[in-house]
C-alpha cells in the first residue's frame, strides 16, 4: 500500500473557519463543503486510494484562483489541483487537510488564431474539445491521450501528457506555447505567448509535467496543426512478441516514422474485440497498429513500404483499412483497451519507457514477473517511442491480489529503468510511483529537483503527498 | 586572455572538483565549448576558462531507436557525419553562426543544448529543446546531476532537462546531452516567389504553414537591391515522390496567377543554409544584430515600425515570419531601445545576439523579464548555483 500522510490536525481543527473563509472567495455554486458532494473528489482514475479532501473550490476565473491560493498560503493550507481526475497515477487525489481547486468551470476557448497556428484555451477545456474547435478550420490539437474524452488540458500540461501520435507530432510539452500561471502567493504570470522560445530559463517547460507542484495553470496557449488530407491505419498479426518487436524496429530504422505505431498483445486483443468489435486478428500472439497519413498517393506508397519491411518478419495476418469507418474502427479499439479491461477485471496500468531495441527481452521478462506471481497481464502500448503498458490483472476480491499486483507492477518499472528507460512515459509519478523514484534517480538529482520545486513553493503546499518520496525532503529558504 | 587559468577536465568527476573548488572560493568561471560564441552573451567577468574541450566522444548511437548520446565537447560537425552515415541528422538543424561571430573553432553539442540553437526546421520538428531527451550537467555546487534519458517519452519528475537548455551555462556545466534524432529527408526542393512586400510575404508563408502539407522551411528575403528581388521561400521534404506531389498542391494553394519557381535540391539546400546561417542579412563588421521572436501575424508590423525609425535597418524572416533577423549601423542606446518597445507592443522578444563589448555591457542583451519572473529566475539561479560562479551575469545582471 502506498502512504499518504496523516492529516495536520491543526488544520482539521480549523476547518469550520476555513469553510467560512473560502466560501467569500468564489462565486455561489463554486463552493462544496458537504460530505456527500466531498466524496466525487475524493480519488481519480487510481481508485484504491481515496481521501475527502476539507472542501473543493470550482473558480470561474483566474483572479478566483488567485485569491483561493493567497488565502492558502497565507493559513498554511495546502492545495490539490483537478483537471478532470482522469490520472492513472493518482495525481489528483486529494488528503483530509487539503483544499481541492477543480478547473472544471474554466473551460472555455477563447481565442483561435489560424495564422499563427495557436489557441488560447482555459485549463479546465476537455483535450477532445480543442480539438472539436478548430476542427471545423481544418485543424486539430496533437497530444491525444486514451482518456481525451474527459481529461482537461490543464491536467495534460500537469503530466506532460503523450497519446498514440506523439511519435510524429510530440507530447504536451512540444506543443505548448504558453500559459498563466497562479503561484502559491498568489501571484499571477504570463509565460511564453504566440511566439517560439523564450528571453530568460524556460519555465514554460519546467511547469510542463511538473503536477501541480509549482503552481496553477489556468490558461494555456496550444500549438495547433492543420489535419493531414488523410490518414489510414493497417493491422499487422505476428506470431511471436519478437517478431512485432523486431518489425517495429525495421520500420524505424529504415527512415519511416509512422505517425502512430502501437502494439496489443493476445490478451488485449483478445479483450478488445470483444467490446469494440475493431476487426483485430484473433489469431496472432502481437499485433501492431501502423498509421500514416498525407495525400491518398503518399499513403499508398507508405503502407507498401511498411508491408514491404514487416514481411521479412513474416506477419500471419495483414491488413489495411479500407475506407474511415474502419479507420475509426481500428482506433476505437485501441483507445477503449484500457476501458474494455476495466469491464472484465481490476487492473493497474503501467507507464515505464523502455530503449525500443528492447522490447523482446523486456516482453519475455514481463511475462515471466507477472507469471511468478499468478496473475495475469495485457500489453497495449506506443511501440515507436517504447512507452509501455503492461495492464496488470487481479481480482480486487481476492486478500492479498492487488498488493500481489502492486508488487509486480514494481519489479516491472524497475526492469524498465535498468533497461535504459524510466519509470513514467506519460501518465506522471503522481503517488503512485513516488517511492520509485530513488530506482532513477539519486539522492542529488532529487535534491536538485526538490530545489527547483522550493523556489515555488517553499512550504510544500501544493499537491504535496506527490512525486518526491516523503522522506529526505528538501526546504530551502527562498532568497531574496 | 592573457594571464588566465584554464581548465580543460578529462571527466565529469574533475568538472565537478574544479567547481566545487571554485564555489569555496567564490571564483567566477566562464564556461566554454568550442569558444565560438564568446562574443555572445553580456560581457562577464572572470579569469578563469572552464573548457569541455576535452570530454569529446559520441558515448551511445542506436539508430533504429532514433538516439544519439555524445559527451558535450564533441563538435557538432562529428556527431553529425556519424549520423548522416546512417542517413539521419539532427532534426533542428543547428545554426553554427560561425560567420556572424567571426569565428575560426568548431561549435560543440553541449553548447547547442546550453543555448537552445535551432534553425529553419524549428517550425516543424521543433527546437533543440525539443529534441534534448537528456543531460548529465554538474552544478554550481559541485555536485554531478542527471535529468531525463535516453527514450522519448519521459515523465518522471520535474523537467531539468528544458531548464538547462538555453541557460547558456549559468544553471550548470554540461558534460554529455542524449538528443532524438530523424531519419534526412530523401528529397527536397523550395518554392519561390518573387517580389512580394513583407506584409504579403508573410500572408503567404502563415497560408503554407496552415496547409496540410507539411512544410519544413518558411522564409522571407526582402528586396536587398534593384538586381535581387524579394523572394518568399517555402521548403518541402520527404521522400521524392512525396515532394513532388506537395509541391503541386502547395504551387496551386499559394500561386494565384503568380509565377512560382520551383528550386531543385541543390538550390535549395544552398537557400536553407544560408537562411540559418544569416547569409541574406550580409553583415557588415560595424553593424549589431537582433534576433527577434514574434507572433507571425505581426511580423510585417514590427519590420514596418523598426523600417520607419532606424535608418539603415535590414532584415529578413524565418519561421514563417516568427523569427526576425535584423542588422542595424551601430546606434544610441535609445535607438536599440525602440527595438525593445515595438516588441513589447506585438508579445514576444528581442535578443541582441552580437555587438560590441561596450553596447553588451549598457544594453541589455536579453528581453527584460517582468519583476515577478525576474524574481523567480534569480531564485532558480541560486538553486543550482548558490555561489553564482557559472558564467556570471552572462544573462542578466543576476544570472
Amino acid at each position: 500500500m502506498i502512504e499518504i500522510p496523516a492529516p495536520d490536525l491543526t488544520i482539521l481543527d480549523r476547518r469550520p473557519q476555513i469553510i467560512h473563509d473560502l466560501e467569500k472567495l468564489v462565486p455561489t455554486g463554486s463552493f462544496i463543503s458537504s460530505g456527500d458532494e466531498l466524496r466525487v473528489y475524493e480519488t481519480d482514475a487510481l481508485t484504491a486510494y481515496r481521501r475527502v479532501p476539507l472542501a473543493v473550490v470550482l473558480p470561474t476565473t483566474t483572479e478566483q484562483v488567485s485569491s483561493v491560493l493567497r488565502y492558502c498560503s497565507e493559513n498554511g493550507v495546502k492545495v490539490v489541483a483537478r483537471g478532470a481526475g482522469t490520472s492513472l497515477a493518482g495525481g489528483a487525489i486529494p488528503q483530509e487537510d487539503a483544499v481541492v481547486i477543480g478547473l472544471s468551470k474554466m473551460n472555455r476557448v477563447l481565442s483561435v488564431n489560424y495564422r499563427n497556428r495557436t489557441a488560447r484555451v482555459q485549463a479546465g477545456i476537455t483535450n477532445l474539445a480543442v480539438s472539436q474547435a478548430v476542427g471545423p478550420g481544418g485543424f486539430f490539437y496533437a497530444p491525444d491521450p486514451s482518456s481525451q474524452l474527459a481529461c482537461s488540458i490543464g491536467g495534460n500540461i500537469a503530466m506532460n501528457s503523450g497519446g498514440a501520435h506523439c511519435l510524429k507530432y510530440g507530447v504536451t510539452t512540444n506543443n505548448l506555447l504558453g500559459v498563466t500561471l497562479v503561484l502559491i502567493d498568489g501571484t499571477i504570470m504570463e509565460l511564453g505567448g504566440e511566439h517560439l522560445d523564450s528571453p530568460g530559463y524556460d519555465l514554460l517547460g519546467l511547469i510542463c509535467g511538473s503536477e501541480g507542484q509549482l503552481g496553477i495553470v489556468t490558461e494555456a496557449t496550444v500549438r495547433i496543426i492543420r489535419a493531414a488530407e488523410n490518414a489510414r491505419p493497417a493491422l499487422l498479426g505476428f506470431d511471436t512478441a519478437e517478431a512485432a518487436g523486431a518489425a517495429v524496429a525495421a520500420i524505424i530504422g529504415a527512415g519511416i516514422i509512422p505517425v502512430a505505431l502501437e502494439y496489443m498483445d493476445r490478451t488485449a486483443i483478445e479483450i478488445t474485440e470483444g467490446y469494440a468489435k475493431a476487426g483485430y486478428p484473433l489469431d496472432v500472439e502481437a499485433m501492431l497498429i501502423v498509421e500514416v497519413e498525407g495525400t491518398s498517393e503518399e499513403i499508398d506508397v507508405a503502407l507498401e513500404q511498411i508491408i514491404n519491411i514487416a514481411s521479412a518478419h513474416r506477419p500471419r495476418s495483414v491488413k489495411v483499412s479500407r475506407g474511415a469507418v474502419e479507420s475509426a474502427a481500428i482506433w476505437k479499439g485501441r483507445k477503449a483497451a484500457f476501458g474494455a479491461t476495466g469491464r472484465i477485471s481490476d487492473y493497474i496500468c503501467m507507464d515505464g519507457t523502455i530503449p525500443t531495441g528492447q522490447l523482446p527481452y523486456v516482453l519475455q521478462r514481463t511475462g515471466e514477473i507477472i507469471a511468478a506471481y499468478e496473475l495475469r497481464v495485457a500489453n497495449v502500448f506506443h511501440a515507436g517511442d517504447g512507452n509501455l503498458h503492461p495492464l496488470i490483472l487481479f481480482d480486487i476480491n481476492k486478500p492479498g491480489e492487488m498488493e500481489k499486483a502492486e508488487a509486480a507492477g514494481e519489479e516491472l518499472l524497475k526492469l524498465c529503468v535498468e533497461v535504459g528507460g524510466c519509470l513514467t512515459g506519460e501518465h506522471g509519478v503522481g503517488i503512485e510511483k513516488r517511492d520509485l523514484m530513488r530506482v532513477q534517480f539519486s539522492q542529488v538529482d532529487l535534491d536538485q529537483q526538490m530545489r527547483a520545486r522550493a523556489v515555488f513553493d517553499p512550504r510544500w503546499l501544493l499537491n504535496p503527498a506527490k512525486v518526491f518520496p516523503l522522506d529526505r525532503r528538501l526546504v530551502t529558504q527562498r532568497v531574496s | 586572455m592573457f594571464g588566465s587559468i584554464r581548465h580543460e577536465p578529462q571527466d565529469e568527476v574533475e568538472v565537478a572538483e574544479i567547481i566545487r573548488r571554485a564555489a569555496d572560493r567564490f571564483s567566477p568561471l566562464r564556461i566554454e565549448g568550442g569558444g565560438t560564441k564568446s562574443s555572445a552573451g553580456r560581457p562577464i567577468r572572470a579569469d578563469t576558462v572552464l573548457s569541455s574541450a576535452n570530454l569529446r566522444g559520441v558515448t551511445m548511437h542506436e539508430p533504429s531507436e532514433l538516439v544519439i548520446q555524445a559527451r558535450s565537447g564533441t563538435p557538432v560537425d562529428v556527431v553529425q557525419a556519424l549520423l548522416r552515415e546512417n542517413g539521419q541528422d539532427l532534426p533542428f538543424e543547428p545554426p553554427s553562426l560561425s560567420s556572424l561571430y567571426g569565428a575560426r573553432g568548431r561549435p560543440t553539442i553541449g553548447a547547442l543544448a546550453a543555448m537552445n540553437l535551432s534553425g529553419p526546421r524549428r517550425i516543424s520538428v521543433g527546437a533543440a529543446r525539443d529534441c534534448l531527451l537528456g543531460v548529465r550537467f554538474v552544478n554550481g555546487r559541485g555536485e554531478i546531476v542527471k535529468s531525463g534519458g535516453r527514450v522519448m517519452k519521459n515523465v518522471t519528475g520535474l523537467d531539468l532537462v528544458k531548464l538547462v537548455a538555453g541557460s547558456w551555462g549559468t544553471l550548470g556545466f554540461i558534460t554529455e546531452v542524449t538528443f532524438k534524432v530523424l531519419p534526412s529527408a530523401r528529397a527536397s526542393g523550395t518554392l519561390c516567389i518573387e517580389g512580394l512586400s513583407d506584409a504579403d510575404a508573410i500572408e503567404i508563408l502563415t497560408r503554407a504553414m496552415g496547409s496540410s502539407y507539411d512544410v519544413s522551411g518558411a522564409a522571407h528575403i526582402p528586396e536587398q537591391d534593384m538586381d535581387v528581388p524579394a523572394q518568399t521561400l517555402v521548403r518541402i521534404e520527404g521522400s521524392s515522390a512525396s515532394v513532388e506531389v506537395r509541391a503541386n498542391r502547395l504551387r496551386a494553394l499559394l500561386g494565384e496567377g503568380r509565377t512560382v519557381l520551383s528550386f531543385d535540391e541543390e538550390r535549395s539546400a544552398a537557400i536553407w543554409s544560408g537562411i540559418r546561417e544569416l547569409a541574406p542579412l550580409r553583415v557588415r563588421s560595424d553593424e549589431v544584430v537582433w534576433r527577434l521572436s514574434v507572433p507571425p501575424d505581426r511580423a510585417a508590423e514590427v519590420t514596418a515600425f523598426v523600417g520607419s525609425k532606424l535608418e539603415g535597418a535590414r532584415w529578413y524572416f524565418d519561421w514563417s515570419g516568427g523569427l526576425i533577423w535584423l542588422a542595424l549601423p551601430s546606434r544610441t542606446e535609445t535607438e536599440y531601445n525602440s527595438v525593445r518597445v515595438v516588441i513589447q507592443k506585438v508579445g514576444g522578444h528581442a535578443t541582441l545576439v552580437r555587438a560590441s563589448e561596450d553596447v553588451r555591457r549598457s544594453v541589455p542583451v536579453f528581453q527584460e523579464l517582468p519583476p515577478a519572473l525576474m524574481a523567480i529566475t534569480a531564485q532558480l539561479k541560486n538553486a543550482f548555483d548558490p555561489a553564482g560562479i557559472l558564467n556570471p551575469s552572462l544573462m542578466y545582471e543576476r544570472i
